[in-house]
């Protein structure tokens, strides 16, 4: 526990709406003796204690594995997507990244395809949808050849690793003056991409998973990087140039 | 006469006879089929979206019934199973070093301490090649020698290199291939998601599972649904221990109320407590981070010789530190299973020997590794765990050693269930860690993902049709009064405690369970403090009801509503497991009682006794429940004592 002099006193300001409809504020609270051992989300967690005890309704926000891998977690703190600690997530944020006496301001992540629902809580369904048009390998339980049947060279495997990890968490969204979704499409496309595997549907999963992107309302990319800089899982901005290869290449050779 | 009328009634696995290699070849050719043109006539609820789940959602659908699938996250990506870090095993292989489906099995049936069922677990061994297979095939990159071919890493209870990885991300990856299999069946008009709805009870109609409850969680609707068969894969109890490794959602809900309704609980008692995980940091801890075992390949763990010993690490010579696990088990040393690894901690700690905050941790070091490796190659091997270690404490463990103590971790009991994962209430099927069937007393690392995605990818698609063919039922609709019933008491059930109004919150009441649990139901448990434990969470679940403080309302998003239904519940199932635990008078696994110990402070099991799954059947809130017994006979891996030296 820390102790009472170790501990930091912060003021929150913390975005409250109460459903997808109502207006929504910034609403100030002081939390004090805040130690800097606890995780971001556990400092919420005692804000929502002290608030259930005056009685008031605790912050809504999303979280589940506090691991930095389900992506369910995710909030603006001080304008940046995830907060200030490279390649970490808001549940892996701990308050020895803050200093006493900081104001630190708390938003859910904006974008026009990704409205509120309560709080810091917000509707990603749109990447659902992205992942449904087109963002896996048609095998049916069943049909699969032995697994060493197609060699897989090494650092294909570990480029597709990479843009692989993506969390699904919506930084790179919130994150963007467009709102694009790009880096999150490009990384599925070319995970694929790089696997013998995923040959086989690519010009048509591309051309698909960008044109539902733009149905779902996501904006265009104007190559500012931020998406990069705040995703948490180092997803890399050359997976929208793999991307941008992939649609050309359908585009001229797709005969579907 | 009395004695013979409290005899519990004896269970039938419905294993197939035989030899073990042909029984489930032998079961496929005994089930009935539904025609292609047929099955868009039946529908399946699958609740859950995990590796289980989302396996099974995915293969149904693929056949061509219609599929309803649940899950209490945002996204069906997210469940659970995507925190699962070190591997899969399976029994390919590959690294020629003698591994074989016969070997898989064994070692599985001796890591379960003898008290799984032999032809679960030969069928699982068989099956675990197809997955890698399956999964290749979905893209899910697993890591690769230069030749590219697979590449294997070893794990736990095993002398041979079976475990497939992907980084230190392995569920995720195979999760996302079984989520990728579900959205493109969502595409295809197969499989209807509904996302953040969850399931508050099971809809039995002349005792067959016809439907569910859910609550959707956004809006606060109480909804139900109707289908031919309801397949459950909502995962593990560990949270009923508030801190564990498992994600902050996990529940024992919708399991609990299928147990309420007639579904038999099996082996409660045996919960794994997973060796390495970083050590509780203060009263804010919310929950406890895994370091993947994996990390025992390489990483060397030790205590000072010394009791209360006060010098940094790097200060205490070699010839002064206890390499206890090398010591006490030349054979396997640092990867001896983890009941085994757990239990050695917790001696080391208990006599004074621990380090970091309160004594309560041992070191898992690294140096020896990278003297040898070089710092690049550990890096490759387990940067981002070593990244996740530094962000959690601060600590930079190329420099120092991990600092590491037990948690809980994953659950081997769950809804009894048959050879076709079908539990005693025809129509539900329960699969992956939210059932019983395959890891006996301790699960072997790398072992869930494999079977939450046999259970999934090639158990249910042959079974469940072996059901929807035999069982000749009428259709039902939500209109059916079953239905209307569910939902009013699930609704009641809300009422109740937005209508409490006490003064304690819900995280307050899950924190003193937890508790309860750790200190009396945890690693080590005696008869006396089980007996304390029971009526401890007896009075706790009677001030919980008095005092529970849910603000908000029912009829939208309200996360603490969510928590105190599913509090509700673990403070109705603790004493379930607490009852297991002090009805088991033996030690197997992860089940240990101090009363039976060996005289090297090891399991002593009573197979005379208790050589069999003790399946549990609901009475009301509070009363006894009555057991029923499932005899497990070995007739391949001879009972033996297990022993890792
Ligand atoms: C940190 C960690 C690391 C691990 N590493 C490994 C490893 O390396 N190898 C290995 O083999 N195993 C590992 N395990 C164990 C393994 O991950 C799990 O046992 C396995 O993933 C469970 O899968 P599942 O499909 O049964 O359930 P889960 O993945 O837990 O999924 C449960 C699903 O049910 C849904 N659900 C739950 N309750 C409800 C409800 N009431 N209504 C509606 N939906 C509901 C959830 O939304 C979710 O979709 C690890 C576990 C942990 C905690
Ligand atoms: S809660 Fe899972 S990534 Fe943060």
């Amino acid at each position: 526990m820390a102790s009472a002099h170790n501990g930091m006193r912060l003021t929150l300001k913390i975005w409250r709406q109460p459903s997808p409809q109502a207006a929504g504020r910034l609403q100030t609270y002081e939390m004090r003796d805040v130690s800097p051992d606890v995780s971001f989300l556990e400092m919420l967690d005692q804000l929502n204690e002290q608030l259930i005890a005056q009685g008031e309704e605790p912050v809504a926000f999303d979280h589940d594995c506090r691991e930095g891998i389900c992506g369910m977690c995710g909030v603006m703190i001080n304008g940046q997507a995830h907060g200030p600690q490279n390649q970490t997530t808001t549940c892996q944020l701990h308050m020895r990244s803050f200093h006493d006496g900081d104001v630190i301001l708390i938003e859910p992540f904006r974008a026009d395809a990704f409205p509120v629902i309560k709080d810091l809580v917000v509707n990603r369904s749109a990447f659902d949808r992205i992942i449904q048009s087109g963002g896996f390998v048609s095998v049916n339980t069943g049909s699969a050849p032995e697994g060493n049947a197609i060699p897989v060279p090494r650092h294909m495997q570990e480029k597709a690793m990479d843009a692989a990890a993506c969390i699904g968490c919506g930084a790179c969204v919130a994150s963007c003056k467009n709102a694009s979704a790009m880096l999150f499409t490009s990384a599925k496309v070319s995970q694929m991409a790089y696997l013998p595997q995923g040959k086989a549907e690519r010009s048509q999963r591309v051309l698909s998973m960008v044109a539902k992107m733009d149905e779902e309302g996501f904006g265009a990319c104007t190559n500012t990087g931020e998406c990069e800089a705040a995703c948490p899982a180092g997803i890399q901005l050359s997976n929208i140039a793999v991307m941008n290869r992939e649609y050309m290449r359908a585009l001229l050779t797709s005969h579907e | 006469m009395s004695t013979v009328a409290s005899e519990p009634a004896i269970l039938d696995g419905k294993c197939p006879t035989g030899p073990m290699a042909e029984r489930w070849e032998q079961r496929k050719r005994d089930l009935k089929l539904v025609a292609p043109n047929n099955r868009r006539k039946y529908t399946v609820i699958v609740v859950g979206t995990g590796l289980a789940g989302g396996s099974a959602a995915a293969s149904l659908a693929e056949l061509g019934y219609n599929v309803l699938s649940f899950c209490v996250q945002d996204s069906p990506r997210r469940a659970h199973s995507i925190a699962a870090q070190g591997g899969i095993n399976a029994a390919k292989n590959y690294q020629n070093d003698g591994d074989s489906v016969w070997r898989l099995f064994y070692d599985t049936v001796k890591g379960g301490d003898f008290r799984s069922r032999e032809s679960n677990v030969y069928r699982l061994a068989d099956l675990s090649r197809n997955i890698i297979d399956q999964c290749v095939s979905q893209g899910v990159p697993f890591a690769r020698e230069y030749g590219g071919t697979l590449a294997n890493r070893s794990f736990g209870g095993a002398q041979v290199s079976r475990t497939f990885y992907c980084k230190g991300q392995t569920g995720q990856q195979l999760l996302l291939g079984a989520y990728q299999a579900q959205m493109r069946q969502v595409a295809a008009g197969k499989v209807k998601m509904f996302s953040r709805r969850e399931m508050l009870d099971l809809v039995v109609i002349n005792g067959v599972a016809r439907g569910i409850v859910t609550r959707d969680l956004v809006t606060g609707a109480m909804e139900t649904y109707a289908a031919d068969a309801v397949v459950l894969c909502t995962g593990g109890y560990g949270n009923v221990y508030y801190l564990s490794t498992n994600a902050k959602n996990c529940n024992v809900t919708a399991a609990w109320r299928c147990h309420k309704k007639g579904a038999l609980f099996a082996n409660p008692c045996y919960t794994q407590i997973h060796p390495t995980c970083i050590p509780v940091s203060g009263d804010h801890q919310s929950k406890l981070t895994l370091m993947s075992e994996s990390l025992r390949n390489d990483g060397r763990v030790w205590v000072p010789k010394t009791q209360g010993e006060t010098r940094p690490a790097s200060q205490i010579p070699d010839d002064q530190r206890d390499y206890y696990l090398e010591r006490r088990y030349p054979s396997f040393g640092n990867l001896a299973p983890r009941d085994i690894s757990s239990r050695a901690a917790k001696e080391r700690c208990d006599a004074g020997y621990g380090v970091g905050m309160g004594g309560m941790s041992v070191y898992l070091d690294f140096a020896d590794a990278i003297r040898r490796d070089g710092e690049a190659t550990i890096r490759a091997k387990y940067g981002n765990l070593f990244e996740m270690y530094e962000q959690i404490t601060g600590e930079n463990p190329y420099q120092v050693p991990m600092r590491i103590y037990p948690a809980v971790h994953y659950t081997m009991g769950g809804l009894w269930v048959d050879y076709n994962l079908q539990s005693n209430l025809p129509g539900l099927y329960v699969l992956g860690e939210a059932n019983f069937s395959d890891h006996g007393a301790n699960r072997l690392g790398a072992s869930a993902l494999m079977q939450g995605l046999a259970d999934g990818y090639f158990v249910i698609p042959y079974t469940i049709a072996d059901h929807l063919a035999t069982s000749k039922h009428e259709k039902v609709t939500t209109d059916h009064p079953a239905f209307k019933e569910a939902l009013i008491e699930s609704r009641n059930i809300t009422e109740r405690l937005l209508n409490t109004k006490g003064r304690r919150s819900v995280d307050s009441f899950h924190r003193a369970l937890g508790k309860i649990m750790w200190d009396k139901v945890g690693m080590a448990r005696t008869a006396e403090g089980l007996q304390q434990a029971i009526s401890q969470i007896r009075e706790l679940r009677d001030e919980f009801w008095r005092d529970v403080k849910v603000l908000g309302s029912g009829d939208n998003f309200n996360q603490m509503l969510e928590h105190a239904g599913r509090v509700a519940d673990f403070m109705e199932f603790a004493e379930l497991l607490a009852i297991d635990a002090l009805e088991r008078d033996e030690s197997c696994g992860g089940h240990f009682r101090e009363e039976h110990q060996t005289p090297d402070g090891e399991c002593q099991r009573d197979d005379e006794n208790y050589c069999h799954v003790s399946a549990w059947e609901f009475q009301g809130v509070g009363n006894q429940p009555v057991m029923h017994k499932e005899p497990l006979s070995f007739e391949e891996v001879h009972l033996a004592t297990r022993s890792y030296k």
